[in-house]
C-alpha cells in the first residue's frame, strides 16, 4: 500500500536482530496466517484506510485482535486501530479500540510555541504522576508482563507524529507522554493488542526491548526459533 | 521540557569515505562512513545525517550501498541527502533504509516537489535543508550546489512555504559558517525558528561545545547537526583505513576543540539543556581521553592527551 508508510524496513530489521522472522506483505491471507501482526504506518490517517480497505485487510485486521494472537500497532499503526480521527476531516479507523485521534494543538513552554511535529526523543512513563520526574522509580518492573517489561519508567524514546490516540478506557494506557503542556498516552495494550505512537525500531537499543518481548511472547516449546513469524502488514511496493 | 534537542553526527559521503570540506583546501578523507556512523549510535547519537558531497550517479550508488550496511545496525532515525532530485530517489533512499531525505535544489528550484515527497512518503520523511548566506542588508539569502550557487530566494520566506508545502523540518545552514568552527548563525537560526511552525534543525559551524549550547538556547534550535568537532575528537585509526587524519586545523582561520559526543551532551546536561545522555555509555575507546578545554587550538596544534576536565 503506498500509503507513505516507509518504516516497515527498520520494522524488519529489528526483527531480525531479535530473531524474529518476517514477511513483508499486503495479502489477506497471510495476516490471517500470521503468529503475529505488525501494524507500522508512516503518513496520513485517510490515506492509510483507503488503502488498507483497498487490499482487503480491514477484516483480516480485525480478526487477528479477536484472534488472540498478538497485533503491534507502531505510530500511524496505533492510530489506526482507533475508532476515528480528525485529520483532514472525520474518518473512520478500525475501531479495534474504542478512541478518538485528534491533533496537537496550541503547544507552549513558557513563551515559545513547540512545534509540531512532534519530533525527537521524549520520555515514556507509566504514570501520570512521574511527568515531573518527582517519583520514586518503583522498585519493579513498571511494564512487566506487557510489551514494555524491561523498560525503565521514564526511558526516552523517539516519536515523530501531529496527532495522538485518546483511548476511550484509561485501563489500555500503558504509557504517558507530555508534550507542551500536553499529557498524551504514548503507548497501549489490551490483551493481546499492544501500540505505542514512538518508533521502538528508530528508539536505539531501549527500543529494541520491546521486540525482543515479541519474540520472546512469540516462543512456544518445541518450536525452533527460526520457525516464529510476525507478518507485517504493509506493502513491499515501496 | 520534557522533549530532549538532538544532537546529530552530520557525516559528508564522497564514494566509500568520510570526508569533510575544508574551507580553500577541498576535502580531507576522515575514514569510513559506517564506522563513524556505528561508533556514533554506540555513543548516544540522537540521530544520523549521510549527506552525498558529490551528487553523481556514481557516487548515489555507493551511498546507498553505506545507507544499506548502516540502517542494519544502528536504530535510529538516518537521514539522507544530496543531489536528490526525483520521487524516485528520494524513494530508493527510503528503500535503502533512509528514515528521512534532506532535500535542497530541487525543492527550491520546483517547491511543489516538497508537497509531492509529503504527500507520497509522509511529511516526517520530508526535511527541506537551505543553505543560507547572509547579505549586506542584513536579510538572508537561500544558496544551492554547497554554498555556490545564488537563487536570490529569500531564505525565511521560503523556510515557511516549504513548511506550509508539507516539509517535516527545516536543516538551516549558514554558508559563512559551515566548516570555520566559528559557532553558528544565532540570528539566522532563531528568525528561522520563530517563523516556521515545524523544528529547526541547525547544521554547520560548531568549533566547541559553547556554540552548540548558544544555537539551543539562543538560537531556538530544535536539534543540531555537527560534523567536525566530533569527527576530528575520535581517536585516529578508529576503522584502520589509511584515509583517517591525526591533525585538526581546519583551514583558513578556523579553531576546533573536539569533543566526543557523550563528553557534548554531558556537558550540555550539565548547562541544564534537555538532553538526552546516559551516565555510562559504553566507550569502546575509553582508554584515551581527549583534551576538551575551552581555550580552543591554535592552527596546526594537536590536542594534549590528558584527562577531561
Amino acid at each position: 500500500m503506498d500509503y507513505g508508510t516507509g518504516n516497515f524496513l527498520s520494522v524488519e530489521r529489528a526483527c531480525d536482530v531479535v530473531g524474529l522472522r518476517t514477511v513483508v506483505t499486503s495479502d489477506a491471507a497471510d495476516v490471517r496466517a500470521a503468529d503475529a501482526v505488525i501494524l507500522p504506518g508512516v503518513g496520513s490517517f485517510s490515506c492509510a484506510m483507503e488503502a488498507l480497505h483497498e487490499h482487503g485487510l480491514v477484516e483480516p485486521l480485525r480478526y487477528a485482535a479477536e484472534s488472540g494472537k498478538p497485533l503491534v500497532g507502531i505510530c500511524l499503526g496505533l492510530q489506526l486501530l482507533m475508532t476515528e480521527s480528525s485529520e483532514f476531516g472525520r474518518h473512520r479507523g478500525l475501531g479495534i479500540l474504542e478512541g478518538a485521534v485528534v491533533r496537537f494543538q496550541n503547544l507552549h513552554q513558557g513563551p515559545r510555541t513547540l512545534k509540531v511535529p512532534h519530533t525527537g526523543w521524549n520520555r515514556v512513563f507509566r504514570n501520570p504522576t512521574d511527568v515531573l520526574g518527582a517519583g520514586d522509580a518503583p522498585l519493579s518492573d513498571p511494564w512487566a508482563g506487557s510489551l514494555m517489561a524491561g523498560i525503565q519508567n521514564n526511558t526516552p524514546m523517539y516519536f515523530a507524529h501531529s496527532f495522538f490516540a485518546k483511548p476511550r478506557d484509561p485501563g489500555t494506557v500503558l504509557s504517558f507522554t507530555h508534550y507542551g503542556g500536553q499529557m498524551f498516552c504514548s503507548s497501549i495494550q489490551h490483551g493481546n493488542i499492544f501500540a505505542c505512537q514512538f518508533h521502538p525500531e528508530r528508539s536505539g537499543p531501549t527500543g529494541l526491548q520491546v521486540y525482543r518481548n515479541l519474540a520472546a511472547a512469540l516462543r512456544r516449546p518445541g518450536i525452533p526459533k527460526e520457525e516464529t513469524r510476525a507478518f507485517t502488514a504493509t506493502s513491499a511496493a515501496l | 521540557m520534557s522533549l530532549s534537542v538532538r544532537i546529530i553526527p552530520r557525516m559528508d559521503i564522497k564514494g566509500p569515505n568520510l570526508v569533510k570540506g575544508i574551507q580553500l583546501e577541498g576535502v580531507r578523507v576522515l575514514g569510513t562512513p559506517e564506522a563513524f556512523a556505528r561508533h556514533y549510535y554506540e555513543n548516544g547519537a540522537d540521530e544520523l545525517l549521510f549527506m552525498d558531497v558529490v551528487a553523481s550517479l556514481y557516487g548515489r550508488n555507493s551511498l546507498l550501498d553505506i545507507v544499506r550496511r548502516t540502517s542494519r545496525e544502528i536504530f535510529v532515525p538516518l537521514t539522507v541527502g544530496g543531489g536528490l532530485r526525483t520521487l524516485d530517489d528520494i524513494r530508493e533512499a527510503l528503500a535503502a533504509g533512509a528514515d528521512k531525505v534532506a532535500i535542497n535544489t530541487a525543492a527550491i528550484r520546483r517547491p511543489e516537489f516538497v508537497r509531492e515527497a509529503a504527500g507520497r512518503f509522509g511529511s516526517s520523511a520530508v526535511v527541506v535543508s537551505i543553505e543560507a548566506k547572509r547579505r549586506p542588508d542584513g536579510s538572508y539569502e537561500a544558496y544551492t550546489n554547497n554554498g555556490r550557487e545564488r537563487t536570490e530566494v529569500d531564505v525565511f520566506d521560503w523556510g515557511q512555504h516549504a513548511a506550509q508545502l508539507g516539509a517535516g523540518e527545516i536543516m538551516i545552514t549558514s554558508v559563512d559558517r559551515e566548516g570555520t568552527g566559528r559557532g553558528f548563525d544565532i540570528e539566522l537560526t532563531r528568525r528561522l525558528a520563530e517563523i516556521v511552525s515545524v523544528p529547526v534543525v541547525a547544521c554547520g559551524g560548531a568549533g566547541k561545545a559553547e556554540h552548540v549550547q548558544d544555537v539551543i538556547n539562543e538560537g531556538q534550535a530544535d536539534a543540531v547537526a555537527v560534523a567536525s568537532m566530533l569527527h576530528y575528537g575520535l581517536q585516529p585509526g578508529l576503522d584502520g583505513s589509511t584515509g583517517t587524519n591525526t591533525r585538526w586545523p581546519i583551514g583558513g582561520k578556523g579553531t576546533l576543540t573536539p569533543c566526543s559526543l557523550p563528553e557534548l551532551k554531558a556537558w550540555l546536561v550539565k548547562q541544564g539543556i534537555n538532553c538526552r545522555y546516559a551516565a555510562a555509555p559504553s566507550q569502546v575507546y575509553s582508554d584515551v581521553q581527549i583534551h576538551c578545554s575551552h581555550s580552543g587550538l591554535r592552527h596546526g596544534e594537536l590536542p594534549q592527551r590528558r584527562a577531561c576536565v
